[in-house]
């Protein structure tokens, strides 16, 4: 970091150099989404961490684009609200050009894809990884532009604790009340586990020929009685700090 | 038309209010040998008549295909038609690189029509003398087929045919292309033929060398039929006896040089 310094002449005026993205912020954590029998569906919480600190309890972290697209983000808040700026102008776009063609999930993934890559090319990424989901159709993009597409997708600790759950219970027939349980056991799962997650979530689901819909927010139940929370460190009370 | 003073700028209105300069290159298309487009509700058929210098040279190439999904029929100045052609494979390019999906080519065609304004706009610019038929394929609203003109409209047709004698050609798809939506692949190439061979010059007929046919669609990637795979279709041709029937008018091709 250079530093700044301060003169009363114009002339004498000194800038810092322009900077690259070092680090996140306002971070949110992991999304989650799935496909199921009738469309797609993504779940996120809504929090937005300041570090270790759960600062933003009512963080929207899954955004409709256009009417047929949902995008999930984690990573930091400020750069989705960048893309979801650039996602919206190029949605109008579509509007404006009046040839009946209207952007798909894919294209969007598409073109996420390129901005990611690019950004980070010039060494200045947009610090997210992303889901976006629309009809028959679910894929990743991350802050180095990698993509990929599968059945179900999960970024930051869901593609640690709750890939092996979805692995485990996923169907391609699902219904969308077993599609719905199956992400909320997974947020449930990573609400126990990851430090920087909250029990406020909300599922988005773009059904077969319907347009994308995000849920209001709502509390998943938890239960911390079982075996698995109470820590024996040798006998003591507590946790084993002191 | 009348020869004056305010001819020799783009930029100069004509007292009647028409730009010359883009009228006259207007003229360059109608000089142009024949092509033909047409289109039922899966494919779209370009065919094209190629003109020879003499006959030892080859015959100059029409037809060129754009991207797996579309392509154009020239009429006028190849030279200028070879650089909006490039033009338009870049942005085709580009635009499956971004979006990973073809061009729509509604979208392609609207900003050809810019360009192609904007020569007429400019003090330092000439109009393109070239028109194009665009056949396309888009996988969300079908077949498409265009015409574009040196003054910058763009307009979407069903069938239609642009260069020298063409009126012969539009005659005919006129009459016919109201049965064109259910028309098969290769029957819509039989009425291509059929419209192009009313084309040809005074004693001449289509033949497997100066003719060249394109077809783009549904399951079909553009492919160029030429040489020996259209005389398949010209035989079928010639059986209905519907060759050399030219509309006649013999004389000078204009100045085939520049201009195929």
């Amino acid at each position: 970091m250079s530093t700044l310094s301060f003169s009363l002449d114009p002339s004498a005026a000194q800038t810092t150099p322009s900077q690259r993205t070092q680090y996140p912020i306002v971070t949110g954590t992991s999304v989650v989404g799935l496909k199921y029998k009738g469309g797609v569906m993504l779940a996120a919480d809504t929090l937005c961490s300041y570090g270790s600190m759960a600062k933003y309890k009512d963080a929207r972290r899954i955004r409709t684009v256009g009417t047929n697209t949902i995008i999930g983000a984690s990573g930091e808040y400020s750069d989705f609200q960048s893309i979801m700026d650039t996602l919206e102008g190029h949605t109008q776009d579509d509007v404006n050009y009046d040839d009946g063609h209207k952007s798909d999930a894919k294209s969007i993934h598409s073109y996420l894809r390129a901005i990611m890559y690019q950004r980070r090319s010039k060494m200045n990424p947009l610090w997210n990884d992303l889901v976006i989901a629309g009809s028959g159709f679910l894929g990743y993009v991350d802050k180095i532009g990698t993509t990929y597409e599968d059945d179900f997708i999960a970024t930051g600790f869901g593609s640690y604790l709750a890939i092996p759950i979805l692995r485990s219970k996923w169907r391609p027939d699902l219904t969308e009340g077993e599609a719905r349980a199956l992400l909320e056991d997974c947020l449930r799962v990573l609400f126990y586990r990851d430090c920087r997650a909250l029990n406020r979530i909300q599922i988005a689901k773009v059904a077969e020929g319907e347009t994308g819909v995000v849920s209001e927010p709502y509390e998943l139940e938890t239960n911390w009685e079982g075996a698995g929370f109470e820590s024996t460190k040798g006998g003591m009370e507590g946790d084993g700090g002191w | 038309m009348f020869r004056n003073q305010y001819d020799t700028d783009v930029t100069v209105w004509s007292p009647e209010g028409r730009l010359l300069q883009v009228e006259y290159a207007m003229e360059s298309v109608k000089q142009g040998s024949a092509c033909v487009g047409l289109r039922s509700s899966n494919y779209v058929v370009i065919g094209a008549l190629k003109r020879s210098v003499n006959e030892m040279s080859s015959h100059q190439k029409k037809i060129m295909e754009i991207d797996s999904h579309m392509g154009i029929a020239i009429a006028g100045l190849t030279a200028d038609a070879r650089s909006l052609a490039k033009w338009m494979r870049n942005e085709c390019l580009n635009h499956k690189y971004v979006y990973g999906e073809s061009m729509p080519s509604k979208r392609l065609c609207d900003d050809l029509a810019d360009r192609h304004q904007r020569t007429t706009q400019t003090y330092v610019r000439r109009p393109y003398g070239v028109g194009l038929l665009v056949g396309a394929y888009d996988e969300a609203t079908g077949p498409h087929l265009y015409q574009t003109c040196p003054s910058g409209n763009v307009y979407e047709y069903f069938a239609t045919s642009i260069g020298a004698r063409s009126q012969s050609a539009k005659t005919y798809l006129e009459k016919h292309y109201e049965g064109f939506d259910n028309t098969e692949k290769d029957e819509l190439i039989m009425h291509a033929l059929r419209a192009l061979s009313g084309c040809v010059q005074g004693d001449g007929e289509l033949n497997k060398d100066n003719g060249s046919i394109a077809v783009v669609g549904k399951d079909q990637k553009f492919i160029l039929i030429e040489n020996d795979e259209l005389s398949v279709y010209l035989d079928k041709l010639d059986v209905e006896g519907g060759n050399g029937e030219g509309e006649g008018e013999g004389g000078n091709d204009g100045d085939a040089m520049e201009e195929s």
